[in-house]
């Protein structure tokens, strides 16, 4: 057992998980353990996408990391629904439209990062307030709601489980190819384990900060489309959760805040745990503020409990 | 070279005052009343918490760290100030006080743990978010008349925010710069390898750093509630944010133990001028207000690299 948990911290993140959703089921004796899981499976999937793109930021190393993500889901959500406008065949271009809005700011953070040699987190927070003003100003009063096709397709479940989240595992499963058997996911590795070594061995660093960014960004584009077919309507508020969210899921997965050790599968597992925790705390029937305390009580506890990096 | 090296270093010292002064000229060209005592009491407004908020972020980030929860620890402590503080000031008092003793432990278990301050302190903001919310469940409450009438001071000549910005401004340069154990504060941040062989204590500093934060952040509490009059447990979401950005606009850099206390507090006086309800009178629609706040970061920090260049070239 121990040898088995040794090196795969991620397992500690599905086993919390396992164990929120047991003391829930337990609560309520059983009923809606299905309902509880396909729900948990819907949202968690929203997290994990975004949750996938701020892994690869965070693994370039100390202070990368993405904090336009909400702004960035708000405005191409905005986008996503105004292309669409209702109509079913335009479903793939409004699709193209948040995810080209999306790789857009992700090119604008690595340019501000890059010209202002600025660190990622103050970037990303000034593009942030930029591209939030203007999903305000383009998307306030935006009524256009989701084609029926499509709102349908992202809710559609089989046997109770959501298309939607068989469509993440794949994508998860692909991510995790990616970062452990291609060069540019061992350069993104390479990178946050040494950055000058990652230079010096011959990596174009810069490129691949470059697409690494932009990767988080078209990403978080994407999850601001399926996010607005979900909830029936594209918002400014709608991708604030994720702010946070995003980082925890990453960080409670086993991906070193330090860089350069990433786990793919940790995303999802730590993606199940948070939303099983709110449908826990929600089942108990305690209020919003138990609920905010427990949920912040518990990340600080895994983490402290997961340990940091040992002192060099 | 030594010469120009020397304009270079003047020049980023003054860039915080000058982007305050660059920021004050344009509302002085486009409303030249705005320009007066009342004008100034008006878009100051909310200076005072946002100045104390950046210097409670100032200290965390000298030590190398951020603290994502302090926007949620300042609407926790107007929370607790709008209820609690007026129906019976000592349990008031102690629940602060407890405030404060929570992130001096904080500031112990990320360094005991070497746990990346970034996810505890996030944490954390959830917590001060719940806590918030059981002590005033929906917007209400009442400050503290002192509180009130505190902010509400109006001096001669100079108006109040101005003359709390440069008391606290005061304070933090003459704690954080002139003592000796403000070095050692500092360089928690600079070298904590060297800090140690010199035989200082890093878990006390750490402590001690995360201590002032927490105090800070309790005044910053105190000074917002007193001009909102009532409390709101969403009230200080926009400080985390607000507090990181101040920091650097006022100099600072997220490692090296290199911040500016003076440099923070004009960094926040700049972020609320431009975040001021005065810009609406201003033709500058409200949708577009808090893009000021991300264009006047990046035009500073624009600057600066232009400054730092021209100092590598000669």
């Amino acid at each position: 057992m121990r040898r088995l948990l040794a090196g795969r911290p991620w397992v500690w993140s599905f086993a919390a998980a396992a164990a929120v959703w047991l003391a829930a089921i337990g609560y309520t004796g059983g009923t809606g353990a299905g309902g509880m899981l396909t729900a948990a499976l819907s949202l968690a999937a929203f997290t994990v996408i975004v949750g996938i793109g701020q892994m690869f930021v965070i693994t370039l190393g100390p202070g990368n990391v993405d904090l336009s993500l909400p702004a960035n889901i708000g405005l191409s959500s905005a986008i996503a629904m105004t292309v669409m406008n209702g109509s079913d065949s335009r479903v793939a271009l409004g699709l193209l439209a948040a995810v080209a809005a999306g790789l857009g700011v992700g090119l604008a953070n690595y340019g501000l990062i890059r010209a202002l040699r600025i660190p990622p987190i103050i970037a990303t927070l000034s593009a942030s307030f930029i591209i939030q003003s203007i999903d305000i100003s383009y998307g306030r009063g935006l009524q256009i709601k989701p084609p029926d096709g499509f709102a349908r397709v992202v809710g559609w479940q089989f046997a109770g489980v959501p298309l939607l989240a068989v469509g993440t595992v794949a994508f998860a499963a692909l991510a995790a190819v990616v970062l452990h058997r291609t060069v540019f996911g061992r350069s993104v590795l390479a990178i946050g384990q040494n950055m000058r070594a990652a230079h010096l061995a011959g990596l174009r660093v810069e490129r691949v900060r470059l697409a690494t960014y932009a990767l988080c960004g078209g990403l978080g584009g994407l999850d601001g489309a399926l996010l607005a077919g979900y909830f029936r309507g594209a918002n400014v508020d709608l991708g604030n959760e994720y702010l946070l969210s995003s980082i925890a899921v990453v960080v409670i997965g086993g991906t070193s805040v330090a860089g350069g050790r990433a786990n793919v599968a940790g995303v999802w597992g730590g993606a199940l745990f948070l939303v099983l925790l709110l449908t826990m705390l929600n089942t108990f029937g305690v209020s919003a503020g138990v609920r905010l305390l427990l949920t912040g009580l518990i990340i600080v506890g895994v983490v402290t409990a997961a340990g940091g990096p040992k002192a060099a | 070279m030594t010469q120009a090296n020397k304009a270079g270093r003047i020049l980023r010292t003054l860039l915080p005052t000058l982007s305050l002064a660059l920021v004050m000229a344009g509302i002085a060209y486009l409303n030249p009343r705005a320009i007066s005592y009342f004008g100034f009491t008006l878009m100051l407004n909310l200076a005072v918490p946002i100045a104390l908020a950046t210097m409670a972020q100032m200290f965390v980030i000298a030590g190398n760290d951020l603290d994502l929860s302090i926007g949620p620890f300042v609407g926790f402590v107007c929370c607790v100030a709008a209820t609690l503080l007026r129906t019976s000031p000592a349990l008031g008092s102690l629940v602060l006080l407890g405030g404060v003793g929570v992130y001096v432990a904080l500031g112990a278990l990320i360094h005991l743990r070497n746990l990346p301050s970034i996810v505890v302190t996030l944490g954390m903001s959830f917590v001060w978010q719940g806590m918030a919310i059981l002590v005033l469940p929906a917007p209400g409450g009442r400050a503290p008349d002192w509180l009130q009438a505190l902010m509400r001071i109006k001096p001669p000549l100079v108006p109040f925010p101005v003359v709390a910005a440069v008391l606290i401004a005061f304070c933090g340069y003459v704690g954080l710069m002139r003592t000796s154990y403000g070095a050692v504060l500092r360089g928690a941040g600079g070298n904590p390898a060297a800090l140690r062989r010199a035989g200082w204590s890093l878990l006390r500093v750490k402590m001690t750093l995360f201590g002032l934060c927490g105090a800070l952040g309790v005044l910053a509490g105190l000074a917002l509630v007193g001009i909102t009059t009532s409390g709101d447990a969403n009230i200080g979401n926009g400080y985390t944010l607000l507090s990181i950005a101040g920091v650097i606009l006022g100099g600072g850099e997220f490692v090296g133990g290199r911040v500016s206390p003076t440099g923070a507090v004009i960094g926040a006086l700049t972020l609320a001028m431009a975040a001021s309800p005065l810009l609406t009178f201003m033709r500058i629609p409200p949708d577009w207000q808090v893009a000021a706040n991300g264009v006047i970061l990046i035009t500073v920090l624009a600057a600066r690299v232009l400054i730092s260049r021209r100092r590598e070239a000669m």
